[in-house]
């Protein structure tokens, strides 16, 4: 029976070249385990082999993180392995994001499966645990021997191509990654059953950890308004009548960017909204209402803002993934900067 | 308060000039029923299909699901302020159509909204899929306000459902459940070691098929308050929403409330279940601080120990939950919240748009973000002309074979938040 092809990764130290002095040496390979690497082989039982160790230092790599990237990743290509194995980096901050970057790289360039190993407070684990598995270990390695297991059972069920469970079941860092799935009893059960619990004191489980908020302090009062330029930029649905780029009326792919230059006033025969989330006959007939172009038009005029800017942006909040969000606003954010806008009016609905 | 729910069984639905319910069969005449819908003049066209288990049929755009149910002894009738005149209901003897609902459908107004696939892997995430369906298919005259013919589709549903149940007065029901709410004080005594427990139902109430009617008042129109909660098996709870579908309760769901049915079950035996309070989810912050400062006063003041609280639809209404959660919980009283996920297609998102580490007790009905492909049904009841625009969908769902590729949240009750169905997310 011909066994399946692992390459690990581990850093200076684990692939016992040195300590601190010794991080700056480049990426180099040698054949068959190395360090930790034996004992995973020897988990393996006859399944599985270390075909080769790549051994980096953490400082050589967060400092050269693209070409020690793709050096590596030549390196592991040229194996033809099976599956791609990084630390385990327990607690250790820059070994960590490289085995989480590196492992990242050669799942998606490779396209074969990758995982990692390390203490749930890595930074490392935060940066990667929604790109690949990370084995969750304890915070040194003196934990080694029960980092082993797991990793080796986790590397066997990849290779085989058998069904990953849960978090739980695993070991794995929970990736954060929403799954939808049937449970027995129905919600409404189930949030009685948790209430019970909860009254009696008793360990419960909530089905959604709440996460923690971005919050983002406004930026301080503009002081000379009389001269500055003032875009506008709503998650109300404000499109051009027809929505000429099928804005989804919820769960929005894209925003629009459109040239209110013409405009002194948005009125029903040149307006909508494309929202779905809330009544949309006020907007519809009058979309000043949350785009308030025709006040901001008259501001103009009487002088008390500098000028109104050229485009407006504009998607649908309803339903929208914060990625997404985030996504338009960075994207939003560059082109207001591009045309000197010194001040943005948000609005929402 | 005491009512008995009396259930008749109907397990299949036939047009017939003679309307009857018999051996489990209902008979109902289309003509009189339309002839009826037609009277108000806002309704161009209207007519009637079948809809049955396990067939090939899709019916979208579905604005509403309602059961029949009729009010045979005590006080009042089924929907009190919309089709029974206004008398406080939830006591005596009501019988219950089980096993299927009126599905008001076809061109609505605004984004129009909701399919249910009656087989196949829509399905499967929809509960009304299990029932026959009498489908009101409606068209409005050309020119009608949306607010006017929204009430108009409204009612012609709800008085259809209330025709139909009529035909279950004399009958003899195949099965009853009695329910009991007691007062504060006999409560107290009966149970002096059950913890207090109430539920509270937030209300959706932010405008055009975004609202909810109690006892026929806008529900954005009024404060928190306390209702028994046998009052909603008559009805008194009645659906005008229906945008994103998979998270809005239609009238079917407040009649069959999951969580009063739950917590009326662990009554007497794990817990004392109090009540039921409900608030709305207005706009206006002004309205979020009134409305979730009331509903904490309220738990305050029924001596509460655990409360269900369950939302409806998501985004902006995730400030509603967070405030009552966080205001109740600083009552000192414990709570677990209901709600429903907008993680992304992908999931990776944070799922709601409001958070606070005192909503540490969650049960969602999963993410509603999540893509599927339904493919093409040999039959449409309604029409295909707006599921590219439903909330939900993109430009493209509607597949040129006449499949359907969109998120979760065009079908209707998919992730419903008062627990109604098994799915869920981790």
């Amino acid at each position: 029976m011909t066994k399946f092809r692992v390459v690990h990764y581990i850093n200076q130290f684990f692939g016992q070249i040195g300590g601190e002095e010794k991080a700056d040496v480049p990426p180099e390979k040698r054949q068959g385990p190395v360090g930790p690497g034996l004992a995973l082989s020897a988990a393996f039982k006859d399944e599985a082999e270390i075909v080769a160790t790549i051994i980096c230092g953490d400082s050589y790599f967060n400092e050269n993180m693209d070409s020690a990237t793709e050096t590596i990743i030549k390196m592991v290509k040229e194996e033809k392995p099976d599956l791609f194995i990084a630390g385990p980096a327990f607690n250790a901050g820059r070994y960590g994001v490289a085995a989480g970057a590196i492992a990242s790289a050669v799942k998606e360039q490779l396209n074969i499966p990758s995982f990692t190993g390390m203490y749930e407070e890595n930074p490392g684990a935060d940066m990667y645990k929604q790109n690949v598995y990370i084995i969750q270990t304890g915070n040194s390695a003196a934990k080694m021997r029960k980092a082993i297991p797991p990793m080796a059972a986790l590397a066997l069920k990849l290779l085989k191509g058998e069904p990953i469970g849960s978090a739980a079941q695993e070991g794995y860092i929970p990736t954060g990654v929403r799954k939808n799935l049937f449970e027995e009893k129905r919600g409404s059960a189930r949030a009685v059953d948790m209430l019970l619990k909860k009254l009696a004191g008793e360990p419960f489980e909530t089905e959604y950890p709440m996460p923690t908020f971005d919050r983002v302090a406004p930026q301080p009062a503009v002081k000379d308004l009389a001269h500055a330029n003032i875009a506008l930029v709503t998650s109300g649905g404000i499109v051009p009548k027809g929505n000429p780029d099928h804005i989804e009326s919820s769960s929005a792919s894209h925003y629009g960017e459109y040239s209110i230059a013409e405009f002194d006033d948005l009125t029903a025969a040149d307006h909508e909204t494309a929202h779905g989330g809330y009544d949309p006959v006020y907007a519809n007939e009058d979309p000043d209402r949350v785009l308030p172009v025709d006040v901001l038009r008259d501001m103009e005029k009487e002088g008390i803002i500098g000028k109104l800017n050229e485009f407006f942006y504009t998607t649908v909040g309803n339903g929208t993934a914060v990625a997404n969000a985030k996504k338009f606003a960075e994207e939003i954010a560059q082109k207001l900067k591009m045309q000197n806008v010194d001040a943005v009016i948000l609005t929402s609905t | 308060m005491k009512l008995q729910l009396g259930y008749i069984d109907i397990r299949d639905i036939k047009f017939d000039k003679n309307p009857r319910i018999e051996n489990g069969v209902l008979y109902v005449d289309p003509d009189a029923l339309i002839a009826s819908v037609l009277q108000d003049e806002l309704i161009k066209n209207a007519h009637l299909e079948i809809a049955k288990p396990g067939e090939s049929v899709r019916i979208t755009p579905v604005k509403d699901v309602i059961e029949p149910r009729v009010k045979v002894e005590g006080r009042g009738g089924v929907f009190p302020g919309m089709v029974a005149k206004v008398d406080t209901v939830g006591s005596g003897k009501t019988y219950v159509l089980r096993g299927m609902a009126v599905v008001t459908c076809g061109k609505i107004c605004g984004f129009q909204e909701g399919i249910i696939d009656m087989s196949g892997p829509g399905a499967d995430y929809t509960p009304f899929s299990k029932l026959n369906n009498l489908c009101l298919v409606i068209e409005p005259q050309e020119g009608v306000k949306q607010h006017e013919y929204e009430h108009a589709c409204r009612m012609a549903g709800l008085n259809m459902a209330a025709a139909i149940a009529e035909l279950a007065r004399e009958l003899t029901p195949d099965e009853t459940k009695d329910f009991e709410t007691l007062t504060v004080k006999e409560g107290m005594e009966k149970y002096p070691d059950l913890p207090r427990v109430a539920y509270v139902q937030m209300l959706q109430s932010q405008g055009l098929l975004h609202d909810t009617y109690v006892y026929g008042v806008d529900a954005k129109r009024t404060l928190p308050t306390l209702i028994s909660p046998t009052e909603t098996m008559d009805g008194a709870i009645v659906s005008g929403n229906c945008v994103s579908a998979c998270d809005k309760n239609t009238t079917y769901h407040h009649e069959n409330n999951p969580v009063v049915a739950d917590l009326f079950e662990q009554h007497g035996k794990t817990l004392n279940f109090v009540g039921m309070i409900i608030t709305n989810e207005n706009v206006y912050l002004a309205d979020k601080q009134r409305s979730s400062d009331h509903t904490a006063e309220l738990a305050e003041y029924l001596s509460l120990d655990g409360a269900v609280i369950s939302q409806e639809g998501f985004g902006n209404p995730d400030t509603d939950l967070i405030m009552n959660c966080v205001k109740i919980e600083d009552k000192g009283i414990k709570t677990v919240i209901i709600t429903d996920e907008y993680a992304g297609q992908d999931g990776k998102s944070q799922s709601l748009a409001d958070a606070d580490p005192k909503a540490n007790a969650c049960v969602t009905g999963g993410n509603a973000n999540m893509v599927i492909r339904l493919p093409k049904m040999d039959k449409v009841i309604g029409t295909l002309d707006y599921v590219n625009v439903i909330a939900g969908a993109h430009e493209g769902s509607l597949q040129p074979d006449g499949s359907i590729e969109a998120e979760l949240q065009v079908i209707t009750g998919a992730t419903n938040e008062l627990g109604f169905n098994k799915l869920s997310a981790r």
